[in-house]
This record gives C-alpha cells, structure tokens and sequence, in this order.
C-alpha cells in the first residue's frame, strides 16, 4: 500500500471487488430463483399425480353445459368451454370500452366541474370524488345491483305508450326489427362519416391556408344523421320498432339492457370517473394562468381558449394517468364478477374452472389475457406519448 | 390646451353650475347577499348551472336523507320492526338489524368468551398506529419497531392462541368481519413497505439480473387484476408448497394481498427515489458509504419522507381491495355482511340496503380519515419545503 505509484490499479481482495460481488449475488439470486421454481414445479406435478388430474387445455373442445345471461356471440348449453371463454373475454373488453367513453365523458365534466367559479358546482364535484373514490368498488357494486334490484318486478309495471319499462329484470325499450333494404341505411351511415371525415380534413387545411373557419357541426350532423335519414324515407321505411310484448309471466324475449350490465356498467363508470376527475383537475391546474390571460388577450373566448390553448397543453399531463385509469378500469371489471356479471373471471376461472378443475391453465390464460391488454396500452400510449412530448431545445 | 376659457364665456359649451346628485351607493362588495350574488348568481349560465346544482343536490339528498334517517327504524328486536305496515307505508333503513349484527361486523364467528383478545389487539393497533402517524411524537423509531414487529408476531399468538401459557387456540376458521379485514390490510400494509423497498431499489440496481427479476415481478403483478392472484394464490398455492404445509385459505390469501400490495409500494417508493437528485446519491458516496450504508442512512429517509403521502395513499387503495378477499371464500366484513342477509329473522326489503349503506359508511370513514392525513402530511411537507 505505501509504495503504490500513480496509474497503478490498487490491489483489492476479490470479496470487495464490486464486480465479483455483483456478479456473486447475481448467480446466487438466479440459483434461488431456480431452486423455487424447480421445488414449486416438482411439488405441483406430484399433486397432480396424486389427484390424478392431467393439466392440460385439452377441455377448450369439450361441450361446457352452462347457459350465459349476456352475451355478444352465440352460446348455448351445447358450446364450447373455448366459446365460453370468448363469451366471457368479448364482455370484459365490451362493457370496458363502454365503459372508458362514459368514464372518460363524467370524468372530464367533473374535473371541470371541481374548477369552476360556482360555489355550488365545485362543493357538488368535490364530494362526487371524496365520497366515491373513498368506498371500495365492490361495496357500490353490490350497493348498486341491490337498488336495481328493488326496482319493481316485471309483472307489475303498467303498459305504457312509450313501451319503456325499467324492472328488476332490466331495461326494456322497443328494438328495432330491420327488414329488407335497410342495409342502404348502413351504406349511407358510412358513406356520411367517409365524407365527413374528407370534409373535416379539408376545413382544417383551408384555415390553415386562409384562416377561414368553417361550422363543422351543422355539416357533421347533416352528412352523420341526415344522410342515413334521407336513405330511411329513400328505401321506404324498412325498419319497425317491435314494442315489448307483455305476458303473464314477464316480457317476452331478453331486456334490451340487462341487470347485470347496467350494475357492472354504472358501478364501474361512476367510480373511474371520480379518479379522471382528479387527474384531469390536476392536468388543468397544470397549466399555468399566463397561458389563459395570453389566450385572452389575443381575443378568444373563454370556451375557445379552453379548446384551443389550455386543454392540448393539459392533455400533455392528463394523457399517462388517465390510461391508468383506463386499465384499472378494464382490471376492475372483473369484480362486476361478484354480481353475477359474465365477464372473464366470473365465466372462465369462476364456471369453467369449478367444471373442469383445470387450475393451472385456467389461471395462466386468464393472466395471460390481462397482461396482454395491459402490455398493449402501456405500449401504444408511451408511442402516443413520445409524439405527443413537449420538444425540449 | 394651455388657454383656459374663463368661465361662463361663450366658448365653453357646457359648464355644470350646481354640484351632482350623489349616485346610489355600489352594490354591496362584502357580505352573505355579496358572496351569494359572486360565486352563485354572477352570470346567466352561473345562475343555470347553480339551478341544476341545486336540482341535482335536492334529488341526491331527497332519497339519502329520509331513507338514511328520517323514515329510519332505530331499535327493534327483529324483522317485524323493519316491515311496512298499514300506519308505516314508507320505511327506511333498518338501523336496528345493524346494532343487532355489530358484534358479528366486528369479531365475525370469534368465540365469545375469548373476543377479550381481539379488543387488546384492537388496543395495541390504535397504540401503534398513533405513534407511528403522529409526526411530532418521542421515539418514533421505537414506533416503527413495535408497528412493523412486535405488533404483528404478538397479534399471531393473540388471536390463534399460545397453549402453553393459557391462550386456547382458536383456529382462522373463526376469525371473521372487521377482525380479518384489519389483519389483511395490516399484513398487507407490514410486508409491503419492506418488500416494495427491496423491489424499488432493485429495479434501480446496476446488476442486470436483479433488476430482470424486479421489474418482471412489478410489472408481472401490476398487470393482472387482484382477483386473478387471489384466486391464483387460492388454487395454485397448496399445489406449489409442500403438500405437508398445507396453508390455510386466510393465509394464502395473505400472500396473494402482500405480493399484490409489495408491486404497487415499489413504484411508490421509486417515485421517491427517482426525486432525489443525484448529488445525493454521489454524496453518499464520496462520503465512504456502502451502498446499504448509504441507502438507510441518506437516500431512504429522505425518498420516503417525500412520497409519504403517497405512501398513505397507496395504503388506502389496499385498504380498499381487502374487500375483493370475499371472492375467495374469506370471512372478511363483507362476507360477514352477506352471511346477515341471509338470516330470516331480519329478512326485510332493506336489511341489505342498510347492511351496505353501513359497510360504505365504515369504509368511507377510515379511507376518507387516511386521506386528509396524507393530505395534512402533503401541506407540511411543502411547508418545511418553502423555507
């Protein structure tokens, strides 16, 4: 040590070498790490032995049983536990998108809410998210489909003209029924928000040519609705509205929307949407007050100066969290699981587990399925981020 | 202009003579009607969006208040008291059933002659939790010790049961209600913070293995829903373990709670961590420090002080899935609220209205509580920051 000369690497034990120590406690965390997994493995394949259950997926073909209340594809007893899962999957992901835009909608309208110069408005918006964001989900989900369920029973609503009837069974309104032709109706439906999309493109370059603005909302009504109104009356009527049919037993046919989904759909709305109110208050408050009095000055109108200086600059804040919002949203579906709602958990690892008493697979796939939605979001929304990013010079 | 006309000459078009009439005095700037006329009425679309404030608050209210109190039953020895009659069309919540279940809310199937046990644990839980959430309080390292440690091992021996000095074991079967709720939120809350700090400073590590294995357990757990790991946990633990451990349902869904709550602590904590700037780390170690050394003497205390509030959050969050552990089978309060539905004696057409409008209001209550802390502990934060 004393007669060390400069440049020379000092001599240092291998047990205080950084390197060999990082690399030591590496091997031995991947060795323990594999003496668990090997241990777990071990174990799990010798009590399956002993129960004589062979994991495999091989029950995905094999005929499931079971009804499901809600479903978008066709099942019956006679399907599939593989069409059960895709019953239960095409739920989760259906009543999760409904789910975002309506969250997303409330969310916003009290976020702003909780900003505004009325007393009233922002005391209301307040407690909304102090008293929702503060009761766990699963109670106002029971809470909620116990309410519904107090609604009263089928057979003793009065007919009305309306043919709208809210019962303990669900929402009853009369359905369309399409007959021959009105595909034309569809036609025309595209083909309005084709040209309107063509017409919004061509307005946004013309002001940013000319400064000229164009009333894109009269024209987006007449090409989205008008259009396909005109094709109504154009191909003589085709559609006809089949009023609900009451019998002594009830209505006949399904609830246009039923118990279960209005309960999972409310309950999971109403409590995402207190989260989106507080980031998109936090996003707003982001952004500093010089940016409104500069929108003022420059003439744009309080709404104005909201949609064109402050929202974008906010939306650079609100966008990460609110993409959390919207994956706990699709992970806090599953406890609409609890209500009887045929979602993923409540038909794969709830029904189809129980029948087949297939643990493993069951539960790999089930995580498999939130994984990958999660994976996908986090990645799409960090691009979405990276463009979105202020350029820092 | 520097010629001034003299008065009443003709050049001067106008000249008033007499003194004006005083004008009436401003509206009133201060003041009940001032305020009202501010924050509620200043403008046509203030004065509509104050209207539907209104309607929207009357009818909220209108159909809480008289169920929760006015058309309420508070006493009663059963059903009868809570049923509609010809006198008493309308009938509100049924308080009474509530009173009747409360010790069943609280000690769930515990036996009686030994509830004793879970008050003094009860007892030390406020204890600790006051000394560890009052910031001024002496010895607060002490705090953490008896919270973090003694707490725990004495509440195991508490409430199973030491035979051998008189403690009769009372197997996790009976434990239930309010009882399992605190237990899941508390081991939850215990093994999270230690744990969510290793995962944390592991994720932040230099050694790529390490970091491998923390950021695919973090991200692996933050992906799937609670549920699929407690169901996970439910079913694949006693397949994974030893066949002769055998763990009982309360505890692997402990385990599920824990690894769950650990993942979502790391990221609190890593938000700590990546505040400090990076003089602080260097700091640490031109001072000599080892990296331990360096972590729980200069960057842990500060990292954690300044995500406390987050810390707290994140607790009320877990506080909050503890319910989710009724979906497998655990007695906790809300399958204890279940179970009482299910009891003829108070069957009603409310009884499950009340039971839950209760569980919400005892929720609501210890999360709101929590959050005004972390709130609180927020402001004193930045005050000590402004200095």
């Amino acid at each position: 040590m004393t007669n060390m000369t400069v440049g020379d690497k000092p001599k240092i034990s291998p047990f205080y070498d950084p390197k060999v120590r990082g690399l030591f406690f590496q091997v031995l965390m991947l060795a323990l790490v594999a003496l668990g997994v090997f241990i777990a493995y071990r174990n799990a394949v010798e009590g399956l032995r002993r129960q004589g259950v062979v994991s495999s997926l091989g029950f995905w073909d094999s005929v499931a049983g079971f009804p499901i209340s809600f479903k978008l594809i066709p099942f019956t007893e006679l399907s599939t536990y593989g069409t059960a899962f895709w019953v239960g999957l095409i739920n989760t992901l259906f009543v999760s998108a409904i789910g975002i835009v309506l969250a997303t909608i409330l969310g916003f309208i009290i976020g702003v809410a909780r900003l505004s110069t009325n007393w009233l408005v922002s005391k209301l918006a307040y407690w909304y998210v102090q008293i929702i964001r503060n009761i766990p989900l699963l109670i106002q989900l029971i809470l909620i489909a116990d309410i519904l369920q107090h609604l009263p029973n089928t057979n003793e609503l009065k007919e009305n003209s309306l043919g709208i009837y809210l019962s303990n069974k669900g929402l009853f309104t009369p359905q369309p029924d399409f007959l021959g032709g009105s595909q034309y109706i569809f036609y025309a439906l595209l083909a309005g928000l084709a040209l309107f999309i063509a017409v919004y493109y061509w307005a946004k370059d013309r002001q940013t040519k000319t400064g000229q603005q164009t009333p894109l909302l009269p024209i987006f009504l007449g090409l989205v609705f008008g259009l396909p109104l005109v094709a109504f009356f154009a191909t003589g009527m085709p559609v006809q509205m089949q009023y609900p049919v009451k019998t002594r037993f009830g209505f006949q046919g399904d609830a246009t929307l039923q118990l279960e989904f209005v309960a999972a759909l409310v309950g999971l709305v109403v409590y995402t949407a207190a989260f989106i109110a507080e980031v998109v208050r936090a996003g707003i408050i982001s952004v500093s007050k010089g940016q409104t009095e500069a929108a003022g000055a420059l003439g744009l109108s309080p709404s104005q100066s909201l949609k064109l200086v402050i929202v974008p600059q906010a939306m650079r804040v609100i966008l990460p969290p609110l993409t959390n919002q919207y994956l706990n949203l699709t992970k806090n579906s599953t406890l609409a699981s609890v209500i009887a709602f045929p979602e993923l958990v409540q038909v794969f690892t709830g029904t189809v587990l129980n029948q087949t008493n297939q643990a493993i697979p069951i539960m790999g796939v089930t995580m498999l399925v939130y994984l990958t939605i999660s994976l996908i979001t986090s990645f799409l929304m960090n691009n979405f981020n990276k463009r979105m990013a202020l350029r820092e010079r | 202009m520097t010629m001034t006309a003299p008065l009443n000459s003709p050049q001067v078009s106008y000249v008033r003579t007499a003194s004006a009439e005083a004008l009436p005095p401003p509206t009133k700037t201060s003041g009940a009607a001032a305020w009202i006329r501010d924050n509620l009425f200043s403008s046509v679309g203030n004065t509509l969006l104050t209207l539907i404030g209104i309607a929207l608050a009357y009818v909220v209210l209108s159909a809480i208040i008289p169920f929760m109190f006015t058309n309420a039953t508070f006493t009663g020895a059963n059903r009868d008291a809570c049923i509609a009659t010809a006198n008493r069309p309308v009938i509100g919540a049924c308080w009474a059933y509530v009173a009747t279940y409360m010790n069943y809310f609280v000690y769930g199937s515990y036996p009686i002659d030994q509830r004793w046990r879970v008050d003094i644990l009860y007892a030390m839980f406020v204890f600790g939790a006051t000394w560890m959430l009052w910031l001024d309080a002496p010895k607060r390292g002490l705090g953490a010790l008896f919270f973090f440690v003694i707490l725990p091992v004495s509440a195991f021996f508490l409430l199973h049961g030491l035979p051998a000095i008189g403690l009769e074991t009372v197997t996790t079967e009976r434990w239930g209600g309010m009882l399992v709720t605190f237990i899941v939120a508390i081991v939850g809350i215990v093994v999270s913070l230690p744990f969510g700090i290793l995962l944390a400073l592991g994720r932040r590590s230099n050694l790529p293995i390490v970091k491998m294995f923390c950021v695919l357990f973090i991200e692996f757990v933050r992906g799937v829903p609670l549920i699929t790991v407690l169901f996970a946990a439910n079913f694949m633990l006693p397949l994974f373990l030893p066949p002769e451990w055998n763990p009982d349902r309360l505890l692997r869904a402990l385990v599920a709670v824990a690894l769950f709550s650990s993942a979502y602590m790391a990221e609190v904590v890593r938000a700590g961590l990546q505040a400090l700037p990076k003089g602080q780390y260097e700091g640490a170690d031109a001072m000599g420090l080892s990296y331990w050394q360096g972590m729980r003497l200069i960057i842990l205390p500060q990292a954690l002080k300044a995500t406390l509030p987050n810390i707290v959050n994140s607790n009320v969050a877990l506080f909050k899935d503890t319910t989710l552990v009724s979906t497998v089978g655990i007695f906790d309060f809300v399958t204890a609220l279940q179970a009482s539905f299910k009891n003829p004696e108070w069957a009603t057409s409310v009884t499950s209205t009340t039971g839950l409008l209760f569980a919400a209001s005892f929720y609501f209550v210890c999360c709101f509580g929590m959050s005004k802390y972390a709130n609180f502990i927020e402001k004193r934060l930045a005050k000590a920051d402004k200095r």
